[in-house]
């Protein structure tokens, strides 16, 4: 990432310390909440979408269990387990919804949000 | 009058839009339409005949009343409000329509009103019947202007069975069944047909005429004489072995409702008149047919012995025959069973269970004389004998006497004689024919109502089924041939072609423990038929074949001691499979492998794989070619397997076989990632000593996992190592209510349970729970597991929460894991009047014992002080109830959306051996279950089932008792507060932040109070609270 990338509406969330391998959590942004997840066997793999489930109506996503599909990187809402798509937030279950993605990296020690 | 006229013209055009109802231009007596402009006839009025009350308008019994205002308006009404009340709510609109059709007077005695009502919140509509002894009186109507039309001729004149009422007050479906109402305005087209006996055979009868769309065309009523409707008898004994009297129905819920099918129990027919076709009851009743079906069944045979009569002598036939023996047993020592045939012998595994010295008495010189040869009954005998039961063939009872150290002496032919305490008849059963003797029906002979292949009586309108119906000069005493005749029976009623021409009568059946069957000609009677035999004494099997004289056909077998190969005999002998070349390999032990097995492949599509369904190979390749792909979809199918359950392996084999050759892959596989099923990664995980998810992976698997494998490996691991599970390399196997130690609800707050062990608790403790409850705000409410939920706490409150609840002396209870939750107990012979052990003390040492188990899914306990069973053990995975000589153990039930009443595992254990049972039970599940698999499910799908289990864990077949108890020690000294240890970590503590960047709580979780709670806020409620937050902090 190059500081014209960053000038252009990137913002640190946290420490890297704070990410769980293998795991979400949950950033509160401007503009709404941010699940972040960490693959459990490539540390420098980040993924971040919404933390709203629209299925089921609560903030929850960064709590649900990360994985893949026919390859494809998921997490499953832990209310009542469909299945987003890490990459576009598809719900592979229901074309209908789907989550919010953004843009995430790694700096200095810091993890950055595009918004 | 005049105003009246008026007001009631107007009343009827105002009626709220669509067409009016037809019984309302009835009672305006002229033409009426929304809108128009009509005369009035006023000479067609007597004075009298119309009244105005406020709002309201009557004519005869006919009341009408426009809208809910006007009903909330009237005063003469009053009784009627809350009525109205549940059906839709007359004061939130006052528009909304109301009709009332009322039967003059009901409102000055409301007192002897009976209601059925039925009310649709979502339309908006309700219908409330009322009923005067017995005769429908009056309804009210909401938004229901559909039904009167139907209801406004039935007033007065329509008398519905208290249990068809509820079908006035549904959908329009039921009203169009007129005839199910004796409706005097009502044509009567559907014939009525009675049938007599609600046993095995005329309940299936019952199903049959239902499966067929026989309830077009029939009204049906059944009469019971018994007082439950249909139940098994085949299984019977069960009932002395914990099985209940519904466990033993064979009758689905809502089947007579459901069916409109009117069921009369306790209603016993004193006679038939055939020229006015016509059954009166005992009660003096009389019920006009069109058709008649008896399924009287039939009586045991009381050999006409003096004394026969005494007050602890039985028969063994019904529920009440069993309940009256149960009685009896209780102040017993000695049994004797009269009668050594397969019923005899059903009798004395009962009183054997009753805890009875047991004798069998049989005439004959063998037992199942009708089944089995002399080998065969010698066999039997020998093995029945080794269990305890004394048995005395070739022997005649001459009188039975008062006895000296027992109550009766029974004297032989011969000089012998035997003392006992009660005797049970079991000699052979007799039909029930005496109403159709009466009647002036054929009968036969020796006895039986004697039927053609149609099932008809010499009556044509009248059939007889069951052991009842005399066919060809026989009696078929088997439930698989009255099932044939009751089908034959519903589908000549229905006009279809069906002819009964006889049965199959091999039987295969489990005795007392032994294996007994007897397929074709057993005795090898046949012209020209020739014999093999093999018997074996030290294993206790006898086994016979009769073949044809050019020994290419089997005619008949006899297998005693062990049922293998009784399905391929059967089908050698139903289908005429050439035999072969030497038949002795059939009956013969398979050494070096020699594998005789009639292949499923070489049945022909005609073979019947399962004789109480009648449903054939070919049946079976039907619903396969129709796209079941397993089993149980073709169980499900075809009912194949679900009558007496004796051909589920051939039905399995035949299923796999030809799935096979379709080229359908069974995959057991969990999931993408690992092609094992659970109990394979369980035994990888605890062989390969694998102590992470990524190293079970890394040797056995691919890609990253997902939601099915991560939580499964989990709680594998646990089982195994016993590991804290928020450690960081099982963080993210979790799912969620593991992750974070409590129950997520569906707004994303959590919900907290600590562990009541046995449901005791100190008041100090109840007051710090409360305490806590009311300093965080959480919604209290009391488990089924004698525990307390605080619901609503955020993720970011759980370890204050719980620091205060440990401080207290609480620990987790485990509510969020598939793990073992809680042992609900009664509070026992401590305080109890009726308690014979401590049963609050037993459960608060099972629940410290198996507290945190991780396990396939969760575990339920219980534990009683006394068969009273107040803790509802039965219901539970591990259920234990107190006797006088200390605990019986029951295992694998649950309740939830399919419930399974537990089975009886083990009686009158001490203390150890519970524990010990326990022990290998629990970790037998947990090793061997599928993912998700409660016990219950676990227990159906376990090939050997309930036998199988106690083989293993009491028997110690598998060797593997020490070694179960011995996983579940180390998970017992392993075991940890999962809430003490996170607390003592500030690293873990960091897990139950909200957010990585901000201490602010989540803004979707907002409460709204409740009857003195909080509750989650709906959707409307959080959008007017966030405005009003937003202004606060403006």
């Amino acid at each position: 990432m190059t500081a014209a990338e960053i000038s252009a509406g990137w913002v640190r969330v946290c420490d890297e310390q704070a990410l769980l391998p293998g795991a979400g959590v949950a950033a509160r942004l401007a503009h709404g909440q941010v699940a972040i997840f960490r693959s459990a066997d490539d540390a420098a793999t980040l993924w971040a979408v919404g933390n709203y489930d629209p299925i089921g109506g609560a903030n929850v996503i960064s709590r649900g269990i990360i994985g893949d599909l026919d390859g494809e990187p998921v997490v499953s809402s832990p209310l009542y387990k469909q299945h987003f798509s890490l990459r576009t937030g598809r719900c592979i279950e229901d074309d209908h919804h789907a989550l919010p993605v953004y843009p995430v990296a790694l700096r200095d020690g810091g993890v950055w949000i595009e918004l | 009058m005049a105003v009246a006229i008026e007001q009631k013209l107007q009343l009827a055009l105002r009626w709220p839009g669509g067409d009016v109802p037809p019984a309302l231009e009835d009672v305006a007596l002229v033409p009426v339409a929304a809108g128009a402009q009509v005369e009035l006839d006023a000479a067609g009025l007597a004075a009298g005949e119309v009244s105005i009350d406020g709002q309201c308008l009557r004519y005869t019994r006919l009341t009408l009343l426009l809208t809910a205002a006007e009903l909330l308006a009237c005063e003469g009404l009053a009784p009627l409000r809350s009525l109205v009340d549940i059906a839709g709510p007359p004061g939130g609109d006052s528009a909304t329509p109301v009709q009332v059709v009322l039967a003059a007077g009901i409102e000055a005695s409301p007192d002897g009103l009976a209601r059925v009502q039925w009310s649709d919140e979502a339309q908006g509509a309700g219908r409330v019947l009322l009923f005067q002894a017995g005769v429908l009186c009056g309804a009210c109507l909401i938004n229901s202007q559909e039904a009167l039309e139907f209801l406004y001729p039935a007033v007065g004149s329509c008398s519905a069975e208290p249990e068809t009422r509820h079908l006035l007050a549904l959908g329009p479906e039921p009203w169009l069944a007129a005839d199910r109402l004796t409706s005097r305005g009502k044509p009567m087209n559907k014939q009525k047909l009675v049938v007599i006996g609600n046993g095995m055979v005329g309940h299936h009868f019952l199903e049959s005429l239902v499966q067929a769309g026989g309830l077009a065309r029939f009204d049906v009523t059944v009469l019971c004489g018994e007082p439950e409707p249909a139940y098994d008898r085949v299984h019977l004994s069960e009932f002395f072995s914990g099985r209940s009297a519904s466990d033993l129905s064979l009758v689905t819920p809502g089947f007579f409702e459901d069916n409109g099918i009117r069921l009369r129990t306790s209603a016993r027919v004193a006679s038939i008149d055939t020229a006015a076709r016509s059954a009166e009851l005992e009660s003096g009743e009389s019920l006009e047919y069109d058709k008649l079906v008896l399924a009287t069944g039939s009586y045991p045979f009381v050999p006409p012995i003096p004394g026969n009569d005494g007050e602890h002598c039985f028969v063994y036939r019904t529920l009440g025959d069993l309940e009256a023996m149960r009685d009896s047993a209780a102040n017993s020592r000695v049994g004797v069973v009269v009668g050594g045939g397969l019923l005899g012998l059903e009798a004395a595994n009962a009183l054997q269970n009753l805890g009875l010295d047991t004798h069998v008495v049989e005439f004959a010189p063998r037992l199942m004389p009708v089944q089995l040869d002399e080998g065969g009954g010698a066999m039997l005998r020998r093995k029945i004998s080794e269990l305890g039961i004394t048995v005395h063939c070739a022997t005649a009872t001459e009188r039975i006497v008062d006895g000296e150290s027992a109550r009766y002496r029974m004297e032989f032919a011969g000089g012998d004689c035997l003392e006992t305490d009660m005797i049970c008849f079991s000699a052979g059963i007799r039909p029930w024919d005496q109403l159709a003797r009466e009647a002036g029906l054929a009968i036969g002979e020796r006895g039986g109502i004697v039927v053609n292949n149609a099932c008809q009586t010499s009556d044509a309108d009248v059939y007889a089924i069951g052991e009842c119906a005399l066919w060809g000069g026989r009696i078929f005493g088997l439930v698989a041939p009255g099932y044939q005749m009751a089908r034959t029976a519903a589908a000549v009623l229905m006009d279809e072609a069906a002819e009964f021409t006889g049965a199959d009568m091999s039987t295969k059946l489990k005795l007392l423990g032994v294996d007994v069957c007897s397929v074709g000609d057993a005795h090898g009677s046949g012209e020209g038929a020739l014999s093999y035999s093999y018997t074996d004494e030290v294993a206790g099997v006898y086994r016979r074949i009769n073949v044809s004289e050019d020994g290419k056909r089997l005619l008949g077998a006899i297998l005693v001691g062990d049922a293998q190969g009784y399905e391929q005999l059967l089908q050698y002998c139903l289908n005429g499979i050439e035999l072969p070349a030497e038949p002795d390999t059939l009956i013969l032990p398979a050494r070096d492998g020699a594998a005789v097995a009639l292949a499923p492949g070489q049945l022909p599509a005609t073979a019947t794989v399962c004789s109480c369904h009648n449903v054939t190979k070919g049946d079976i390749l039907t619903v396969l070619d129709g796209g079941c792909a397993s089993v149980a979809e073709v169980r499900d199918c075809t009912a194949a397997s679900t009558g007496c359950g004796g051909c589920a392996q051939m039905l399995k084999d035949v299923v796999n076989t030809e799935l096979a050759e379709r080229g359908v892959e069974i995959s057991t596989a969990i999931c993408e990632h690992f092609p094992h099923t659970r109990q394979e990664l369980f035994h990888l995980v605890r062989v390969g000593e694998i102590r992470s998810f990524a190293e079970l992976l890394d040797k056995h698997g691919r890609g990253r996992g997902c939601d099915i494998c991560k939580p499964a490996v989990a709680s594998i691991l646990a089982a195994n190592w016993n590991d804290y599970v928020l450690k960081q390399e099982h963080i993210g196997l979790q799912d969620t209510n593991d992750r974070f130690l409590a129950n997520m609800q569906k707004d994303g707050s959590y919900s907290v349970v600590p562990r009541v062990p046995g449901g005791e608790i100190t008041p100090e403790q109840l007051i710090a729970i409360g305490e806590v409850g009311r300093k965080y705000r959480l919604y209290t409410k009391i488990t089924g597991g004698q525990r307390i939920d605080l619901f609503g706490a955020r993720l970011e409150q759980l370890p204050a929460i719980w620091q205060e609840l440990i401080d207290a002396g609480l620990e987790t209870g485990h509510a969020y894991g598939k793990a073992v939750r809680t042992v609900k107990s009664c509070v026992g012979s401590t305080w109890c009047r009726y308690g014979v052990q401590d049963s609050v003390g037993m459960a608060l040492h099972i629940e410290h014992r198996y507290k945190g188990l991780r396990a396939p899914h969760k575990l339920k306990f219980a534990v009683s002080g006394c068969t009273r069973e107040c803790a509802e053990a039965q219901s539970k995975d591990i259920g234990v109830i107190a006797t006088e000589n200390g605990w019986n153990l029951y295992v694998c039930g649950n309740g939830g959306m399919k419930p399974r009443h537990a089975d009886l595992f083990a009686v009158d254990l001490d203390d150890a051996t519970l524990i010990a049972y326990i022990d290998r039970v629990l970790m037998f599940y947990v090793a061997t279950a599928d993912r998700l698999q409660r016990t219950a499910r676990w227990l159906e799908n376990l090939e050997g089932g309930l036998d199988y289990l106690r083989a293993v864990i009491i028997d110690d077949s598998l060797g593997l008792a020490r070694e179960l108890e011995q996983r579940m020690q180390a998970v017992v000294d392993s075991y940890q507060c999962e809430w003490t240890t996170t607390l003592q970590d500030p690293e873990r503590l960091k897990l139950f932040q909200g957010f990585v960047n901000s201490d602010e709580a989540d803004e979707r979780i907002v409460f709204v109070e409740e009857r003195g709670q909080i509750r989650p806020a709906r959707d409307e409620e959080r959008e007017s609270l966030a405005g009003a937050v937003v202004e606060d902090v403006a």
